[in-house]
Order: structure tokens, then sequence, then C-alpha cells
């Protein structure tokens, strides 16, 4: 059972929607007890980090995410990735999750336009279980405005877009994917279902 | 670096995919559910659906073709057509729509476009412009399938229209608009060039070489096309192909 945490923000349905289609069982709560009886976790989000972090604190579930996503699989999504970082730079300095360290700051790419939306491609630098079974030619669908500023070690794959972008990092059993895999076709898919490998 | 992407649009009334035959008649051709699986099977990097449903009723028939769709479809998915209200934005949003389109709706009443983005982000409004040769050059914006000049120029209107917070232009050339003689490269180069937000290409294409003259010749970043794919005279395997060939960044 993979708990989709729930916390108001994005749309949350797309990644129930996609695990479902893979056969992966899954859970959307904002429960704490259901976040520790799961297998896995996956923090979605669409939005600006502080907000998230507020509805995160509102809700009483920063202490759980953090004990438990060393306990389990975790994968973060878009904003659900930058949040398991310290530091937030949207808007305001925030405290992020902590989960990995590094921090979120906005990308500036010249003459290239913000939000990077659209479908860029994956260049893997360190394979991760999320990567099994990728080709050296996948896209996947981006929309964000910010990045993760991490060292090389914590960067699975990134993707150009006038720099080097992170795009899937991880520590341990904790991963997070700046794109969306439930938006991103058979590729998106295919990372799901590793990540359902894992539980 | 971004792929360039193709997009299939369907048209869809009364739940069901539908196509115009010369504004005479319209013919069902098929479930826009499974049409949209099948474009998404083959590598379709977006899919739009457009409601020209006129009722109420049914609207809520689209919401759940909607509904359905994201429960099989794992690309993002464009809907417009009757978009009016911040709440049309929300349901259409909650229903699994990744975008909204809207069109005549935003040029009678553009403060829909910066309250749609405030309330849900530039990513997901899309701002539709049919355009039009007016005989004195330029273009103008007209709305109702072509049939009503709204009197404004459709260039100023784009970069209106980002700046009010539009993420995306979708552009259709009412002059190359079922031709099949090949997208409107004058009026894209006039509105890529003002504008830094994405432009779908829409209106006109027939061949495989359309896709690739689009693509070398204006800065849009994405292709739109309906009854091409629909009837199969092309597949986006072989337009993805094509482009490749020509090294245009693609997602095959």
């Amino acid at each position: 059972m993979i708990a989709i945490i729930d916390y108001g923000a994005g749309n949350i349905f797309s990644v129930k929607n996609a695990l479902d289609f893979i056969g992966l069982e899954n859970i959307l709560t904002d429960k704490k007890s259901d976040i520790e009886n799961a297998d896995g976790i996956i923090l979605p989000g669409v939005g600006a980090f502080p907000s998230a972090m507020n509805m995160l604190k509102e809700k009483d579930l920063i202490k759980t995410i953090r004990e438990q996503a060393y306990q389990k699989p975790f994968l973060g999504i878009c904003l659900g990735m930058q949040l398991i970082f310290e530091k937030g730079f949207e808007f305001e300095e925030t405290e992020g999750l902590s989960l990995i360290e590094g921090t979120v700051e906005k990308m500036e790419p010249k003459d290239l336009s913000i939000p990077h939306i659209g479908w860029n491609k994956l260049e893997i630098l360190n394979p991760c279980p999320l990567t099994n079974g990728l080709s050296e030619n996948e896209y996947v669908y981006f929309v964000h405005s910010y990045k993760a500023v991490c060292r090389d070690e914590y960067i699975s794959a990134y993707c150009e877009y006038g720099e080097k972008v992170p795009a899937l990092v991880f520590k341990g059993n904790i991963f997070g994917a700046q794109f969306h895999p439930e938006k991103s076709g058979k590729t998106g898919l295919k990372i799901l279902k590793n990540f359902g490998e894992m539980l | 670096m971004i792929a360039k992407r193709i997009i299939p649009c369907l048209d869809v009334r009364d739940g069901k995919v539908v196509k115009g035959i010369n504004f005479v008649g319209i013919k069902e051709v098929g479930d826009p559910v499974e049409c949209a699986a099948m474009y998404d099977e083959q590598g379709a990097d977006e899919i739009v659906f457009l409601d020209i449903t006129a009722t109420h009723e049914g609207r809520g028939t689209m919401l759940e073709v909607v509904r359905n769709t994201a429960k099989k479809v794992f690309v993002p998915l464009t809907v417009g057509g009757g978009i009016k209200t911040i709440d049309d934005f929300r349901d259409t949003l909650r229903a699994g729509a990744d975008k909204v389109s809207v069109n005549s709706s935003a040029v009678r009443n553009p403060e829909l476009i910066s309250q749609a983005a405030d309330i849900f982000g530039s990513q997901c409004v899309v701002v539709a412009i049919d355009a039009k040769r007016r005989p004195d050059g330029g273009f103008t914006v007209v709305v109702n399938g072509g049939r009503i000049d709204m009197g404004i120029d459709a260039v100023q209107w784009a970069q209106k229209a980002e700046s009010l917070g539009a993420g995306e232009i979708l552009l259709t050339s009412m002059d190359t608009d079922g031709t099949k003689k090949g997208f409107d490269i004058e009026l894209l180069n006039a509105v890529c060039g003002v504008v830094k937000i994405p432009v779908i290409a829409s209106g006109g294409c027939g061949t495989l070489e359309h896709f690739s003259e689009v693509f070398e010749q204006t800065k849009a970043s994405a292709a739109l096309a309906a009854s091409l794919f629909h009837y199969k005279e092309l597949t986006v395997p072989q337009v993805k192909a094509h482009l490749k060939e020509k090294n245009i960044p693609v997602r095959i």
C-alpha cells in the first residue's frame, strides 16, 4: 500500500490514476496512521514551496513524514521533490523537510522561458532503482520554475534547459522527481512501477 | 533540450468524437476515451479535447469523458470549448485536465486569463486564438468558427494574453485551416516574434513536410492536427519519424 499524501496541493488524482493503472495499491490520505502503516510514501505537489510547507505544518505531518521517509521507499514529485531539500527560496526563505542536503532556487536560463514546461530528455548521471530499464533516450514531462541545487552524488538524472537541471534525485530510499512521472507516458509509468518494485 | 510536441485534437460533442465536414454535416468518429488512449499509445505528446457541445447537459458529459480519459491517458490533457468562468476552469481541472483552453470568452473577458492564472497557475491556462488575414494586412481575431470578426489585432492580443498570465498560445489560422496546404508560417512568425510563451501551431497541415517546415521556419513549440490524424492520413509515429530524420528534437 502506497500512501499518497493529500495536503491540499495540486492535482493528486493524476498520481492516483497512474498507480491504479499499473496496479499499485494506494490511498490518498492526510492521516499519520496511514503514512505509518504504508509500505511506501508519495508526496505530490503543485504550487508554491512556502504554502505547501505551511499546509504540511497545519496538518501536523512534518514529523511523521521525516520519521517515516527513512523507513520505507519515499518519492516526492515536482514540488514534493523540492520539499525534501533543506531550504526553498520561492518568494521567501522557507525550511523544507531536510531529507536530502540541498536547496531549491529560481531557474535563470539564458534566452529560455520560465516556467520550464514540456518534454525534456533524461540524462542519467548515477543509475538508481527508479532508472532500472530506462534507455538513453527517454523524455519526461516537466512543469516548474525552481530547481534543486545539490551535490552530484544525489543526482540520478538531469535534463538540459540552458543549464543542468536535476530531474531525479535520490539518497538511500528517498527519491525525488522534478518531472511528473504520472504525465510522462510509458517512461513515467515505468518509473512508478520501479518505485512499486521496491516496496 | 525540450522536444517539439505533436498534439492530436479531438472535437467532442455529447461525449462522442465528431468531425465537421465542410461545416455541413458532423460525423461521429468514435469514443474520445479510446481515441485519446490510442494517441497516447502512438506517442502523442499531449491530447486536446475541444468540446463543441452547446447544451448544459452536454457539459456534464464532457467532464465525465475527461474523468475517464484521465484514468487511462498519462500524457498532458488540454480541454477547451465553452469555458467561461473560473468555476468551469476548476471543474475541468478537477475532472483531470492538466490545462484548460479559452477562446472567445477570454476575448470578451480578458480578466478570465489573469484570474485563472492567479488561482491555478499560468501552466494550465492556454489561450486559443483564431486569426484571419485582414485585407489591408495584418491579422484579426475571429470567433465562432470565423464568423465573427472581433476587430482586434491578433498579434497584439497574443501579447496581451501573455501579459495577463497565459501559459501558452494555441494559434489557429482561419486562412489555412482545412486547406492542407501547410501551416500559416507568416502568422506564426508574427506571433512567435512577440511572445516568450510556447505557441502551438494549428491549421493547414496536410503532409509530413508541413510539420518539419513549421519547426524549421518558426519558433512554434508544438503542432496540432485533427482530421489528418483521425482519418489516418498520417499517424503520430510517421510525423515523429519524419521530424527526427530532419534533426528536429522529438520524443520517440
